[in-house]
Protein backbone atom coordinates (compact mmCIF):
# COMPACT_ATOMS: atom_id res chain seq x y z
CA UNK A 1 0.00 0.00 0.00
CA UNK A 2 1.01 3.68 -0.37
CA UNK A 3 2.77 5.38 2.44
CA UNK A 4 1.84 7.86 4.26
CA UNK A 5 5.17 10.58 4.22
CA UNK A 6 7.30 12.07 7.16
CA UNK A 7 8.62 15.22 6.05
CA UNK A 8 11.03 17.73 7.98
CA UNK A 9 11.64 20.87 6.28
CA UNK A 10 14.62 22.67 6.89
CA UNK A 11 14.87 25.74 6.89
CA UNK A 12 18.14 27.76 5.37
CA UNK A 13 20.16 31.15 5.18
CA UNK A 14 22.71 31.63 3.33
CA UNK A 15 23.51 27.59 2.92
CA UNK A 16 23.40 27.17 6.62
CA UNK A 17 19.78 25.95 8.17
CA UNK A 18 18.61 28.24 10.78
CA UNK A 19 15.68 28.43 13.85
CA UNK A 20 18.28 25.89 15.61
CA UNK A 21 18.37 22.19 15.77
CA UNK A 22 19.49 20.13 18.77
CA UNK A 23 21.19 17.43 17.60
CA UNK A 24 23.84 16.82 19.93
CA UNK A 25 25.75 14.40 17.75
CA UNK A 26 26.11 17.28 15.14
CA UNK A 27 29.18 19.04 14.93
CA UNK A 28 27.64 21.50 13.41
CA UNK A 29 24.32 21.85 14.41
CA UNK A 30 23.93 24.22 11.50
CA UNK A 31 25.29 22.11 8.59
CA UNK A 32 21.67 21.09 6.12
CA UNK A 33 23.96 18.34 4.58
CA UNK A 34 24.68 16.36 7.78
CA UNK A 35 21.06 17.27 9.27
CA UNK A 36 19.96 15.82 6.09
CA UNK A 37 21.57 12.97 6.07
CA UNK A 38 20.81 11.96 9.84
CA UNK A 39 17.12 12.28 8.83
CA UNK A 40 17.72 10.01 6.13
CA UNK A 41 19.39 7.83 8.09
CA UNK A 42 16.36 7.82 10.45
CA UNK A 43 13.54 7.08 7.95
CA UNK A 44 12.58 10.88 6.77
CA UNK A 45 10.69 9.75 3.75
CA UNK A 46 11.44 13.18 1.89
CA UNK A 47 12.80 16.06 2.62
CA UNK A 48 12.17 19.93 2.10
CA UNK A 49 14.83 22.64 1.75
CA UNK A 50 12.92 26.08 1.73
CA UNK A 51 15.75 29.32 1.07
CA UNK A 52 14.52 32.33 3.11
CA UNK A 53 17.31 34.37 0.99
CA UNK A 54 17.35 35.13 -2.68
CA UNK A 55 20.10 37.54 -3.75
CA UNK A 56 22.08 35.99 -6.52
CA UNK A 57 25.18 35.52 -4.53
CA UNK A 58 23.03 33.60 -2.02
CA UNK A 59 21.69 31.70 -5.10
CA UNK A 60 25.22 30.10 -5.59
CA UNK A 61 25.42 28.95 -2.16
CA UNK A 62 21.93 27.45 -2.38
CA UNK A 63 22.99 25.49 -5.85
CA UNK A 64 26.06 24.47 -4.59
CA UNK A 65 24.17 23.26 -1.22
CA UNK A 66 21.69 21.58 -2.97
CA UNK A 67 24.48 19.65 -5.30
CA UNK A 68 25.67 18.19 -1.93
CA UNK A 69 22.62 17.15 0.04
CA UNK A 70 22.06 15.26 -3.39
CA UNK A 71 25.30 14.05 -3.40
CA UNK A 72 24.85 12.63 -0.03
CA UNK A 73 21.57 11.42 0.43
CA UNK A 74 19.10 8.86 -1.32
CA UNK A 75 16.28 10.04 -0.73
CA UNK A 76 14.27 12.51 -2.62
CA UNK A 77 14.07 15.99 -2.01
CA UNK A 78 12.13 19.42 -2.65
CA UNK A 79 13.83 22.99 -2.84
CA UNK A 80 11.63 25.84 -2.28
CA UNK A 81 11.98 29.40 -1.95
CA UNK A 82 12.82 32.67 -4.37
CA UNK A 83 12.23 30.32 -7.15
CA UNK A 84 9.92 32.47 -10.51
CA UNK A 85 11.18 31.05 -14.02
CA UNK A 86 12.51 28.27 -16.09
CA UNK A 87 15.92 29.08 -15.14
CA UNK A 88 15.94 28.82 -11.54
CA UNK A 89 14.32 25.49 -12.05
CA UNK A 90 16.51 24.43 -14.44
CA UNK A 91 19.27 25.17 -12.66
CA UNK A 92 17.69 23.56 -9.37
CA UNK A 93 17.24 20.56 -10.97
CA UNK A 94 20.57 20.21 -12.82
CA UNK A 95 22.04 19.94 -9.20
CA UNK A 96 20.22 17.57 -8.36
CA UNK A 97 16.60 18.44 -6.72
CA UNK A 98 14.19 16.30 -7.45
CA UNK A 99 11.45 18.77 -6.66
CA UNK A 100 11.31 22.10 -7.04
CA UNK A 101 8.34 24.21 -4.57
CA UNK A 102 6.80 28.05 -6.04
CA UNK A 103 5.11 30.06 -3.79
CA UNK A 104 4.71 34.06 -4.68
CA UNK A 105 5.45 33.94 -7.99
CA UNK A 106 2.67 30.93 -8.88
CA UNK A 107 0.33 33.66 -7.58
CA UNK A 108 1.54 37.05 -8.87
CA UNK A 109 1.89 34.90 -12.53
CA UNK A 110 -0.35 31.48 -12.64
CA UNK A 111 0.64 30.46 -16.07
CA UNK A 112 4.44 29.79 -14.25
CA UNK A 113 2.80 26.58 -13.22
CA UNK A 114 1.85 25.24 -17.02
CA UNK A 115 4.85 26.77 -18.13
CA UNK A 116 6.85 24.35 -15.40
CA UNK A 117 5.03 21.70 -16.16
CA UNK A 118 5.46 21.54 -19.42
CA UNK A 119 8.67 21.66 -19.59
CA UNK A 120 10.00 19.83 -16.36
CA UNK A 121 6.45 17.51 -16.02
CA UNK A 122 4.09 17.92 -13.09
CA UNK A 123 5.90 14.97 -10.69
CA UNK A 124 9.00 17.98 -10.24
CA UNK A 125 6.27 20.90 -9.39
CA UNK A 126 5.08 21.48 -6.06
CA UNK A 127 3.21 24.20 -5.00
CA UNK A 128 3.04 25.75 -2.29
CA UNK A 129 -0.17 26.98 -0.54
CA UNK A 130 0.06 29.78 2.31
CA UNK A 131 -3.63 29.98 3.82
CA UNK A 132 -5.27 32.14 6.81
CA UNK A 133 -8.62 31.92 7.86
CA UNK A 134 -9.57 36.22 7.94
CA UNK A 135 -12.47 38.38 7.20
CA UNK A 136 -13.15 38.48 3.56
CA UNK A 137 -12.61 42.89 3.74
CA UNK A 138 -9.18 42.43 4.92
CA UNK A 139 -8.16 40.47 1.29
CA UNK A 140 -8.50 42.54 -1.51
CA UNK A 141 -11.95 41.35 -2.80
CA UNK A 142 -11.45 42.97 -6.67
CA UNK A 143 -11.21 39.53 -9.01
CA UNK A 144 -13.30 37.16 -10.23
CA UNK A 145 -11.85 34.59 -7.36
CA UNK A 146 -13.78 36.23 -4.81
CA UNK A 147 -17.45 36.26 -5.35
CA UNK A 148 -19.09 35.23 -2.21
CA UNK A 149 -20.31 37.62 0.03
CA UNK A 150 -19.02 35.14 3.14
CA UNK A 151 -17.78 37.85 5.84
CA UNK A 152 -14.70 34.94 6.19
CA UNK A 153 -12.57 32.54 4.33
CA UNK A 154 -9.39 30.54 3.83
CA UNK A 155 -7.47 33.41 1.87
CA UNK A 156 -4.00 32.50 0.36
CA UNK A 157 -0.85 34.42 1.64
CA UNK A 158 2.21 35.60 0.15
CA UNK A 159 5.18 36.85 1.71
CA UNK A 160 5.76 33.78 4.47
CA UNK A 161 2.27 34.83 4.81
CA UNK A 162 2.46 38.21 5.54
CA UNK A 163 0.23 39.26 3.06
CA UNK A 164 -3.16 38.52 1.49
CA UNK A 165 -3.97 37.87 -1.89
CA UNK A 166 -7.75 37.84 -3.28
CA UNK A 167 -7.31 33.77 -3.88
CA UNK A 168 -9.46 31.79 -2.08
CA UNK A 169 -7.51 28.98 -1.20
CA UNK A 170 -9.55 25.84 -2.06
CA UNK A 171 -10.38 27.63 -5.34
CA UNK A 172 -6.45 28.19 -5.79
CA UNK A 173 -5.63 24.58 -4.86
CA UNK A 174 -8.15 23.08 -7.89
CA UNK A 175 -6.62 25.88 -9.98
CA UNK A 176 -2.70 24.51 -9.62
CA UNK A 177 -4.11 21.29 -9.87
CA UNK A 178 -5.58 21.98 -13.46
CA UNK A 179 -2.63 23.96 -14.07
CA UNK A 180 -0.02 21.04 -13.49
CA UNK A 181 1.37 21.35 -10.23
CA UNK A 182 2.04 17.39 -9.19
CA UNK A 183 1.22 18.16 -5.49
CA UNK A 184 0.32 20.65 -2.88
CA UNK A 185 2.17 22.17 -0.14
CA UNK A 186 -0.58 23.51 2.18
CA UNK A 187 0.48 25.67 5.22
CA UNK A 188 -1.63 27.05 7.77
CA UNK A 189 -0.76 30.30 8.87
CA UNK A 190 -3.48 29.74 11.98
CA UNK A 191 -1.77 26.37 12.84
CA UNK A 192 1.30 27.57 12.12
CA UNK A 193 3.68 27.50 15.00
CA UNK A 194 1.07 26.98 17.49
CA UNK A 195 1.77 23.05 17.84
CA UNK A 196 -1.74 22.56 18.57
CA UNK A 197 -2.45 20.47 15.53
CA UNK A 198 -2.65 20.73 11.98
CA UNK A 199 -5.40 22.73 10.40
CA UNK A 200 -7.91 19.25 10.14
CA UNK A 201 -10.99 20.40 8.47
CA UNK A 202 -8.98 22.36 5.25
CA UNK A 203 -6.84 19.88 4.71
CA UNK A 204 -9.28 17.42 4.28
CA UNK A 205 -11.29 19.87 2.41
CA UNK A 206 -8.34 20.10 -0.09
CA UNK A 207 -7.72 16.91 -0.18
CA UNK A 208 -10.76 16.56 -1.43
CA UNK A 209 -10.88 18.46 -4.13
CA UNK A 210 -7.66 18.01 -5.23
CA UNK A 211 -6.91 15.23 -7.17
CA UNK A 212 -2.84 15.62 -6.14
CA UNK A 213 -1.27 15.12 -2.93
CA UNK A 214 -1.29 17.56 -0.18
CA UNK A 215 1.36 18.06 2.53
CA UNK A 216 0.03 19.24 5.69
CA UNK A 217 2.51 21.52 7.29
CA UNK A 218 1.75 24.04 10.24
CA UNK A 219 0.86 22.96 13.70
CA UNK A 220 2.26 19.88 14.98
CA UNK A 221 3.18 19.14 18.14
CA UNK A 222 2.27 15.76 19.13
CA UNK A 223 2.53 12.48 17.56
CA UNK A 224 -1.20 12.32 17.48
CA UNK A 225 -1.26 15.60 15.48
CA UNK A 226 0.00 12.98 12.88
CA UNK A 227 -2.65 10.52 13.49
CA UNK A 228 -5.62 13.30 13.17
CA UNK A 229 -3.61 14.89 9.84
CA UNK A 230 -3.64 10.98 8.35
CA UNK A 231 -7.51 10.24 9.12
CA UNK A 232 -9.41 13.14 9.78
CA UNK A 233 -7.41 15.27 7.78
CA UNK A 234 -6.88 13.17 4.73
CA UNK A 235 -3.37 14.51 4.06
CA UNK A 236 -0.26 12.45 1.54
CA UNK A 237 2.08 13.53 3.81
CA UNK A 238 2.95 15.32 7.17
CA UNK A 239 5.62 18.19 7.28
CA UNK A 240 7.06 19.50 10.19
CA UNK A 241 10.41 21.55 11.50
CA UNK A 242 11.11 22.77 14.75
CA UNK A 243 9.43 19.38 16.64
CA UNK A 244 12.06 17.19 14.12
CA UNK A 245 15.28 19.46 15.19
CA UNK A 246 14.86 19.73 18.73
CA UNK A 247 13.81 16.37 18.92
CA UNK A 248 10.53 16.80 20.27
CA UNK A 249 9.66 13.83 18.22
CA UNK A 250 11.80 11.29 17.20
CA UNK A 251 11.15 9.84 13.57
CA UNK A 252 11.60 6.30 14.47
CA UNK A 253 9.47 6.93 17.05
CA UNK A 254 6.69 8.59 15.19
CA UNK A 255 6.74 6.34 12.46
CA UNK A 256 6.40 3.30 14.48
CA UNK A 257 3.48 5.16 16.19
CA UNK A 258 1.56 5.75 13.71
CA UNK A 259 2.25 2.32 11.97
CA UNK A 260 0.65 1.11 15.80
CA UNK A 261 -2.25 3.27 14.90
CA UNK A 262 -3.08 1.26 11.27
CA UNK A 263 -1.68 4.40 8.95
CA UNK A 264 0.52 2.59 5.95
CA UNK A 265 4.37 3.50 6.90
CA UNK A 266 7.44 2.89 5.32
CA UNK A 267 9.61 1.49 8.48
CA UNK B 1 33.57 -1.54 -16.31
CA UNK B 2 31.93 1.21 -18.40
CA UNK B 3 28.59 2.18 -17.61
CA UNK B 4 26.49 3.83 -19.96
CA UNK B 5 23.71 6.18 -19.15
CA UNK B 6 22.04 7.26 -22.35
CA UNK B 7 21.36 10.22 -22.80
CA UNK B 8 18.31 12.17 -24.61
CA UNK B 9 15.55 14.42 -24.01
CA UNK B 10 14.68 12.86 -20.83
CA UNK B 11 13.91 15.49 -18.08
CA UNK B 12 16.51 15.17 -15.14
CA UNK B 13 18.36 12.36 -15.03
CA UNK B 14 21.02 14.15 -11.97
CA UNK B 15 19.98 11.90 -9.51
CA UNK B 16 20.55 8.62 -11.31
CA UNK B 17 24.21 9.96 -12.07
CA UNK B 18 24.59 11.16 -8.23
CA UNK B 19 23.31 7.59 -7.01
CA UNK B 20 26.43 6.36 -9.50
CA UNK B 21 28.48 8.44 -7.72
CA UNK B 22 27.29 7.33 -4.39
CA UNK B 23 28.18 3.61 -5.37
CA UNK B 24 31.28 4.46 -6.67
CA UNK B 25 30.73 3.70 -9.82
CA UNK B 26 31.69 5.98 -12.96
CA UNK B 27 29.48 6.65 -15.99
CA UNK B 28 29.29 8.26 -19.16
CA UNK B 29 25.81 10.11 -20.58
CA UNK B 30 26.31 10.02 -23.77
CA UNK B 31 24.04 9.09 -26.91
CA UNK B 32 27.07 8.22 -29.52
CA UNK B 33 25.90 4.87 -30.74
CA UNK B 34 29.30 3.51 -30.45
CA UNK B 35 29.83 4.51 -26.81
CA UNK B 36 26.79 2.63 -26.17
CA UNK B 37 27.31 -0.31 -27.46
CA UNK B 38 31.05 -0.69 -25.79
CA UNK B 39 29.51 -0.54 -22.70
CA UNK B 40 29.02 -3.00 -19.97
CA UNK B 41 26.31 -1.62 -18.59
CA UNK B 42 23.50 0.49 -20.16
CA UNK B 43 21.63 2.57 -17.96
CA UNK B 44 17.93 3.79 -19.76
CA UNK B 45 16.68 6.94 -17.39
CA UNK B 46 13.11 8.56 -18.39
CA UNK B 47 11.05 11.06 -17.07
CA UNK B 48 8.59 13.06 -18.85
CA UNK B 49 5.75 12.25 -21.64
CA UNK B 50 6.10 9.06 -23.82
CA UNK B 51 5.35 10.53 -27.58
CA UNK B 52 7.63 12.79 -27.59
CA UNK B 53 10.56 10.09 -25.74
CA UNK B 54 10.06 8.20 -28.64
CA UNK B 55 10.06 10.72 -31.23
CA UNK B 56 13.62 12.02 -29.92
CA UNK B 57 14.73 7.99 -29.62
CA UNK B 58 13.22 7.86 -33.71
CA UNK B 59 14.52 10.62 -34.67
CA UNK B 60 18.46 9.20 -33.57
CA UNK B 61 18.20 5.82 -34.56
CA UNK B 62 18.11 5.02 -30.62
CA UNK B 63 14.83 3.33 -30.88
CA UNK B 64 16.87 0.46 -33.00
CA UNK B 65 19.81 0.52 -31.05
CA UNK B 66 18.35 -0.24 -27.42
CA UNK B 67 16.41 -3.53 -28.37
CA UNK B 68 19.54 -4.86 -30.40
CA UNK B 69 21.99 -4.23 -26.95
CA UNK B 70 23.21 -7.68 -25.56
CA UNK B 71 24.56 -6.25 -22.23
CA UNK B 72 22.85 -5.74 -19.14
CA UNK B 73 20.40 -2.67 -19.90
CA UNK B 74 18.47 -1.38 -16.91
CA UNK B 75 15.24 0.90 -18.16
CA UNK B 76 13.92 3.65 -15.25
CA UNK B 77 10.44 4.91 -14.91
CA UNK B 78 9.34 6.19 -18.42
CA UNK B 79 12.75 4.29 -19.65
CA UNK B 80 10.62 1.17 -18.80
CA UNK B 81 7.34 2.18 -20.46
CA UNK B 82 9.33 2.83 -23.57
CA UNK B 83 10.37 -0.41 -23.40
CA UNK B 84 6.96 -2.01 -23.73
CA UNK B 85 4.88 -2.55 -26.68
CA UNK B 86 2.78 0.06 -26.45
CA UNK B 87 1.70 3.34 -23.99
CA UNK B 88 -1.54 4.57 -23.62
CA UNK B 89 -0.12 8.21 -23.10
CA UNK B 90 -0.68 9.58 -25.86
CA UNK B 91 -1.20 6.47 -28.16
CA UNK B 92 2.48 6.00 -28.49
CA UNK B 93 3.90 2.66 -29.94
CA UNK B 94 6.80 1.66 -27.86
CA UNK B 95 9.98 -0.62 -28.50
CA UNK B 96 8.37 -3.61 -27.60
CA UNK B 97 11.28 -5.62 -25.91
CA UNK B 98 8.83 -6.23 -23.11
CA UNK B 99 5.41 -8.02 -24.36
CA UNK B 100 2.83 -5.95 -22.74
CA UNK B 101 0.82 -2.51 -22.54
CA UNK B 102 1.38 0.26 -20.62
CA UNK B 103 -2.13 1.87 -19.31
CA UNK B 104 -3.35 5.22 -17.07
CA UNK B 105 -4.24 4.47 -13.64
CA UNK B 106 -8.17 4.25 -13.90
CA UNK B 107 -9.65 7.02 -11.70
CA UNK B 108 -10.84 5.79 -8.68
CA UNK B 109 -11.82 7.38 -5.51
CA UNK B 110 -9.34 7.40 -2.93
CA UNK B 111 -6.36 7.17 -5.17
CA UNK B 112 -4.73 10.01 -6.46
CA UNK B 113 -3.39 10.07 -9.86
CA UNK B 114 -0.13 9.76 -10.41
CA UNK B 115 1.10 7.50 -7.69
CA UNK B 116 3.50 9.59 -5.71
CA UNK B 117 5.95 8.33 -2.70
CA UNK B 118 6.43 5.09 -1.18
CA UNK B 119 4.90 1.47 -2.04
CA UNK B 120 5.92 -1.91 -1.39
CA UNK B 121 7.25 -4.16 -4.22
CA UNK B 122 6.04 -7.88 -3.53
CA UNK B 123 6.61 -11.21 -5.29
CA UNK B 124 10.10 -10.36 -6.10
CA UNK B 125 12.04 -13.03 -8.50
CA UNK B 126 15.53 -12.64 -9.80
CA UNK B 127 18.90 -11.04 -9.18
CA UNK B 128 18.04 -7.50 -9.57
CA UNK B 129 16.23 -7.93 -6.03
CA UNK B 130 18.97 -10.35 -4.32
CA UNK B 131 19.09 -9.42 -0.57
CA UNK B 132 15.87 -7.76 -0.53
CA UNK B 133 12.95 -8.62 1.46
CA UNK B 134 9.33 -8.73 -0.05
CA UNK B 135 7.29 -5.72 0.83
CA UNK B 136 10.15 -3.42 0.15
CA UNK B 137 9.24 0.15 -0.39
CA UNK B 138 10.11 1.84 -3.25
CA UNK B 139 9.25 5.81 -4.12
CA UNK B 140 7.03 5.78 -7.16
CA UNK B 141 6.00 9.10 -9.24
CA UNK B 142 3.48 7.51 -12.47
CA UNK B 143 0.19 7.87 -13.96
CA UNK B 144 0.58 4.79 -15.96
CA UNK B 145 2.08 1.71 -15.34
CA UNK B 146 2.48 -2.10 -17.02
CA UNK B 147 0.20 -4.82 -16.38
CA UNK B 148 1.28 -7.71 -14.62
CA UNK B 149 2.78 -10.45 -17.12
CA UNK B 150 4.77 -13.49 -17.57
CA UNK B 151 8.02 -10.86 -17.53
CA UNK B 152 6.80 -9.17 -14.40
CA UNK B 153 9.92 -9.69 -11.52
CA UNK B 154 8.54 -7.24 -8.43
CA UNK B 155 4.37 -6.43 -8.11
CA UNK B 156 3.26 -3.21 -6.95
CA UNK B 157 -0.54 -2.49 -5.87
CA UNK B 158 -2.26 0.79 -6.89
CA UNK B 159 -5.86 1.10 -7.70
CA UNK B 160 -4.64 -3.07 -9.19
CA UNK B 161 -1.72 -4.86 -9.88
CA UNK B 162 0.70 -3.88 -11.57
CA UNK B 163 4.69 -4.46 -12.72
CA UNK B 164 6.77 -2.73 -10.33
CA UNK B 165 9.82 -3.86 -12.40
CA UNK B 166 10.34 -6.26 -15.84
CA UNK B 167 13.27 -8.99 -16.74
CA UNK B 168 13.56 -10.33 -20.06
CA UNK B 169 17.16 -12.10 -21.54
CA UNK B 170 19.66 -9.15 -21.04
CA UNK B 171 16.74 -6.59 -20.56
CA UNK B 172 15.55 -5.22 -17.06
CA UNK B 173 13.43 -2.39 -16.00
CA UNK B 174 12.11 -0.75 -12.75
CA UNK B 175 8.89 1.32 -12.88
CA UNK B 176 10.02 3.25 -9.32
CA UNK B 177 13.03 5.86 -8.88
CA UNK B 178 15.34 3.08 -7.73
CA UNK B 179 18.20 5.88 -7.41
CA UNK B 180 15.83 7.91 -4.48
CA UNK B 181 14.83 5.06 -2.98
CA UNK B 182 16.65 4.83 0.09
CA UNK B 183 19.30 1.36 0.74
CA UNK B 184 16.52 -0.88 -0.77
CA UNK B 185 17.24 1.05 -3.87
CA UNK B 186 20.58 1.56 -4.02
CA UNK B 187 20.98 -2.07 -3.48
CA UNK B 188 19.31 -2.61 -6.77
CA UNK B 189 21.84 -0.68 -8.60
CA UNK B 190 24.12 -2.66 -6.84
CA UNK B 191 23.13 -6.16 -8.10
CA UNK B 192 22.25 -4.65 -11.42
CA UNK B 193 25.90 -2.95 -11.53
CA UNK B 194 27.44 -6.69 -10.61
CA UNK B 195 25.11 -8.51 -13.29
Amino acid sequence: MLTKRIIPCLDIKDGRTVKGTNFINLRDAGDPVALAAIYAEQGADELVFLDITATVDERKTLIELVRNVAHTINIPFTVGGGISSVADVSALLNAGADKISINSSAVRNPALIDELALEFGSQCIVVAIDTRWIGVEQALTTTPHAPSPMPYAHIVHTHGGRKPTELRTIAWAKEVENRGAGEILLTSMDTDGTKAGFALELTAHISGAANIPVIASGGAGTMNHFVDVFTVGKADAGLAASIFHFKEIEIPDLKGYLREKGIEMRI
Amino acid sequence: MKTVIIKYNAGNVQSVMYALERLGASYLLTDDESEIRSADKVIFPGVGEASTAMAYLRERGLDKLIPSLKQPVLGTCVGMQLMCRYSEENDTTCMGIFDIDVRRFPNESGFKVPHTGWNNIHSLCGPLTDGLVENAYMYFVHSYAADVCPETIAVCDYVRPFSAMLHRDNFYAAQFHAEISGNEGQRILENFLKL
